[in-house]
Formats: C-alpha cells, sequence, structure tokens
C-alpha cells in the first residue's frame, strides 16, 4: 500500500534528531490521529541550513516527515512556508488516500518553526 | 527473506489434508447435494459427513449445524434471526463493548429497528462481569450475545456462568466463537448455549464457509430465503468444498487441540515474557491467565503500532494492529478502548496470533529484532525524549 519512496523514507528517515539551541522549534499535532511531528531549524541569512525532526506516527507520518527535511533543507524560509502538504506527498509518491492527512503534519510543524523563528529571532 | 507468520487470529493457513478432502468436490464430484440422482447423492453424503464432524466437534446433534459463509453471516443470522423469531417476546438484547463488529453492526442496526440494546463494559483486563449482566436482564430480554474469545486480546469470558444465568433466566444465549473453536475446547452442552458461531478459515479450514449451532427447538427467522437447504434456515446451494475443507479442519482440531494448544501456549508466553523482559515500558492488553493461547496483544510506550508493524513485515513478520491509523481504518479499537487503556498505549498496540505451524526459532527471531525496532522508533519519537529529560530532570532535583 506504499510507495517504494515511503518505505525508503521511513526505514531511512533523513534528518532525525534534535539541534541544541535551534533558531526556531515547531510542533503539530494531528487532531484526527494523535500523530505528532517536532521541527528544529537552524538558520543563517534566511537559509535553512540545518533541520532535524523527531515523529510520533505511522508510516506515512515518519516518512513525510523525513521528506519535508529534505524538500527544504538549504532552501529559504520563503521556500520552506511555500512547502505544502501536497508536494511532500508527491515527492513520496503519492500516499494511499486515508494516509493523506499524515503529509499535513509534516509541512505544518515546519511553518510553526519559521514561524517561531521569526517571532523570536527574525 | 523468510517469511514468520504471527497473525492466527486473523486467518490461518489451509490443513494439508482439508486441501486434499476438498479437491474432488471441484471437479469429479460436482453434484449438487439437494438432487436426488447419483451425481447428488455422492455429495450429498460429504455434506453429512461434514456436518457430523462440526457437530462432534462442538457436542451437538448433526441437525443443529447450519452451514453459513462466514463469521459475520453467522452473527447476522442468529442476532437478526432471533430478533425476528422473538419480536413478540420482547425487545430487548444484551451484548459486550467488545464484541466483533458483526456484532456490535449487527445490534445497531436491530437498534434502528426498535430493538434495545445493553452493551455492557468490561474492565481493564477486558473481562465481563457476568453479576451486571445477571442485573441487566429484563422480562423483556430475548438475547444474550456475549463473545467466547475475544480477537484483539484472546480475553475469555466466563461462558459457562453465563449460559447458567442465562438458563436461570430462560434467555436465549448467543455466543461468538469465531476465535475459540479450534484452539481452546468448546462444548454447547457444558457451556448451555443456544446459539454458537464459528468459521472455517481461523483454524485451518478454507475461507467461505462456517457454521451456526442452533439448538434443537431454537426458533430463528432465515436472512436468506429461497429453497430447503438446511432446514430451511439458510437457503443457497451449499458450498460443497468449502463444507467437506470445514469438517475435515474440525475433526484434525479435535485430535491434536489438547497437545497443540499447550504447545503454542508455551511459545506464545517465551515470547511474552522475553519481549517484557527485554523492551521496557511494554504492556500486555487482555487478561493475564482468562485468555487464548495462542494470543499476545502487547504495548509500547512513545510510539505508533503501524510504524512497528511494517518494520516486522520488512524483516518477514507478519503481525497486526487494532490501533489508530491502521492500514485502513482510523481511530482507536473499540476494543482496547473499552478496556480503558491509556491512549498512547492503546495506539501502539500490536497482536501476536500463533499457530500450530510455529516453531521456537520464530519467537526467537521476534525476540531478537523487536527490541531493536522498538528503540529505533522511541529514538525518533518526542514523547521518548521528553520523557527522557523529565527522567533526569527527576533525578536531579530528587
Amino acid at each position: 500500500m506504499y510507495t517504494d519512496k515511503v518505505i525508503d523514507h521511513f526505514a531511512n528517515p533523513r534528518n532525525v534528531g534534535e539541534i541544541e539551541n535551534a533558531d526556531g522549534v515547531g510542533e503539530k499535532v494531528s487532531s484526527s490521529c494523535g500523530d505528532r511531528m517536532k521541527v528544529f531549524l537552524k538558520v543563517e541569512e534566511g537559509i535553512i541550513r540545518d533541520i532535524k525532526f523527531q515523529t510520533y506516527g505511522c508510516g506515512a507520518a515518519i516518512a513525510s516527515s523525513s521528506m519535508m527535511t529534505e524538500l527544504v533543507l538549504g532552501k529559504t524560509l520563503e521556500e520552506g512556508l511555500a512547502l505544502t502538504n501536497d508536494v511532500v506527498a508527491e515527492a513520496l509518491d503519492g500516499l494511499p488516500a486515508p494516509k493523506l492527512h499524515c503529509s499535513n503534519l509534516a509541512a505544518d510543524a515546519l511553518h510553526e518553526a519559521i514561524r517561531n523563528y521569526r517571532e523570536t529571532k527574525g | 527473506m523468510k517469511h514468520i507468520y504471527l497473525d492466527n487470529n486473523a486467518t490461518t493457513a489451509l490443513r494439508e489434508p482439508a486441501l486434499e478432502a476438498m479437491l474432488p468436490f471441484f471437479r469429479e464430484q460436482f453434484g449438487n447435494p439437494s438432487s436426488i440422482h447419483w451425481a447428488g447423492r455422492a455429495v450429498g453424503d460429504a455434506v453429512d459427513k461434514a456436518r457430523g464432524q462440526v457437530a462432534q466437534r462442538l457436542n451437538c446433534l448433526p441437525e443443529e449445524i447450519v452451514f453459513t459463509s462466514c463469521g459475520s453471516e453467522g452473527n447476522a443470522l442468529a442476532l437478526r434471526g432471533t430478533a425476528e423469531a422473538l419480536r413478540d417476546k420482547g425487545n430487548h438484547i444484551i451484548t459486550t463493548a467488545v464484541e466483533h463488529p458483526s456484532v456490535l453492526n449487527t445490534c445497531q442496526f436491530l437498534a434502528k429497528k426498535g430493538f434495545e440494546i445493553t452493551v455492557l463494559p468490561v474492565d481493564g483486563n477486558g473481562m465481563l462481569d457476568p453479576a451486571r449482566l445477571e442485573a441487566a436482564i429484563t422480562e423483556r430480554t430475548i438475547l444474550i450475545s456475549v463473545m467466547w474469545a475475544n480477537n484483539e486480546t484472546g480475553t475469555l469470558f466466563p461462558i459457562e456462568e453465563i449460559g447458567a444465568i442465562a438458563r436461570r433466566h430462560q434467555v436465549r444465549f448467543h455466543t461468538d466463537a469465531v476465535q475459540a473453536v479450534g484452539r481452546i475446547p468448546v462444548d454447547v452442552q457444558a457451556a448451555g448455549v443456544d446459539l454458537l458461531v464459528l468459521s472455517g478459515h481461523k483454524f485451518g479450514g478454507p475461507k467461505g464457509v462456517g457454521a451456526l449451532y442452533v439448538r434443537k427447538g431454537t426458533r430463528l427467522a432465515p436472512l436468506i430465503h429461497g429453497g430447503h437447504q438446511e432446514r430451511n434456515r439458510r437457503a443457497g446451494t451449499h458450498n460443497v468444498p468449502g463444507i467437506v475443507g470445514l469438517g475435515m479442519a474440525c475433526e484434525l482440531a479435535g485430535a491434536v487441540l489438547a497437545t497443540n494448544a499447550e504447545r503454542i501456549r508455551g511459545l506464545r508466553d517465551k515470547l511474552e515474557k522475553g519481549i517484557l523482559q527485554r523492551i521496557p515500558d511494554a504492556q500486555v492488553n487482555g487478561h493475564p491467565e482468562q485468555r487464548l493461547p495462542n494470543t499476545l496483544n502487547v504495548s509500547f510506550a512513545y510510539i505508533e503500532g503501524e510504524a512497528v508493524l511494517l518494520f516486522l513485515d520488512m524483516k518477514g513478520v507478519a503481525a497486526s494492529t487494532g490501533s489508530a491509523c491502521t492500514s485502513d481504518t482510523f481511530g482507536q479499537s473499540h476494543v482496547i478502548e473499552a478496556m480503558g487503556i491509556d491512549p498512547m498505549m492503546a495506539n501502539s498496540n500490536i497482536r501476536f496470533g500463533l499457530g500450530p505451524d510455529n516453531i521456537e526459532e520464530d519467537v526467537d527471531y521476534v525476540l531478537e529484532i523487536l527490541p531493536d525496532i522498538v528503540q529505533r522508533l522511541r529514538d525518533m519519537s518526542p514523547f521518548y525524549h521528553e520523557q527522557g529529560k523529565a527522567r533526569k530532570q527527576a533525578v536531579k532535583s530528587a
């Protein structure tokens, strides 16, 4: 039911962890299934220089988190804010319909982290 | 990669002798058992033989067996057939919060038709209080529907005690024994049940066939009207290969039930102890003693069940979960929820269902790979890191 890309990102998730003294921290809890994601950012001159995540959730949630970090690492904050859940899901070659909401978690948590950065450091 | 199947509560592999018994009835012996000519007669004898095999497994008369297509049909026929037949006597049905959806959803359907349904709660072990059940009986009660063994946790209800209560109050008693038959002794006389449902594929028979035991003299309206098959209780041409396979599965289960059950219990207990020893913050869901010998439902704090299943699957191990965000359903398992299990533990419950084909190496393999799987997911989980920090903080301040 999952694509090879989902399985790859689930089994070998990129950028798992925590950044000490992160410039921005964001968090999102899914109201539908209780999945939870935390994002940590290191920002230099408007560029996402480092990103780490922690996720509590199903395979789709973990794969979406991992894919999201790959998509925005090295990108500008504006590009990060423009990232949508659909782009994350497409980058994974799609998610099963009942799991689409899991990709929401990743983009939403990222946007929270960017907002947090701008409020505290911006 | 080796494949280890530990999902025997979902379905089981067809036993070889059951398959052998079925094969002639797909082609050579194709007759309709309701026909009077030579082609039908031979097949009719085979259906009779299978009926006897099922009856012997349950300790009942062959004519008390109605062949069905599956467990869900059996439960629907028992519930709706009783509701229809006893409508003039009352409209109250008693069941439990942890029944299979084929019972609970049929009860919901009947509720819309004017029946009153009492859904009894269970305790933290998934156990039912028989005194509470007895107290729920009214003059309008026409049926008690309580499962023999729970499909998610394996918890066994005190069926004989409930049967005695039903007798005392002269209320009809139906039990969904789909998970019990073939795994533990099931005797309809000792249990005092009036209606009992079983399904072939749960214990080495084929899919697409089941049976309903109907105690002699029990009025039951059919779900399927048509010909006179199954004493007018279930019309439709018999699924002869399926029925023959079901009969053989009953015979096979009877012959080795006690020895198999003890061997499987030994493996299950080893798996359970091993998991609790190797993995901190794990808990078993279900009754510690009153439980099917093959079932282990276990939860791990800070992580989600589906992710565990995916990693197990990648390593060749098939298990299952009834928890949140699983393959095609949302929301927590109604069984785990009824037991009042902490939501995080409820989200990570994994069910291992052992079967006669499992060997000790299978258990050893799971015990070898599972701790790493759980730790990998915990390392990704924000809850795990937060509790780690909180623990360190507590140590510091103490």
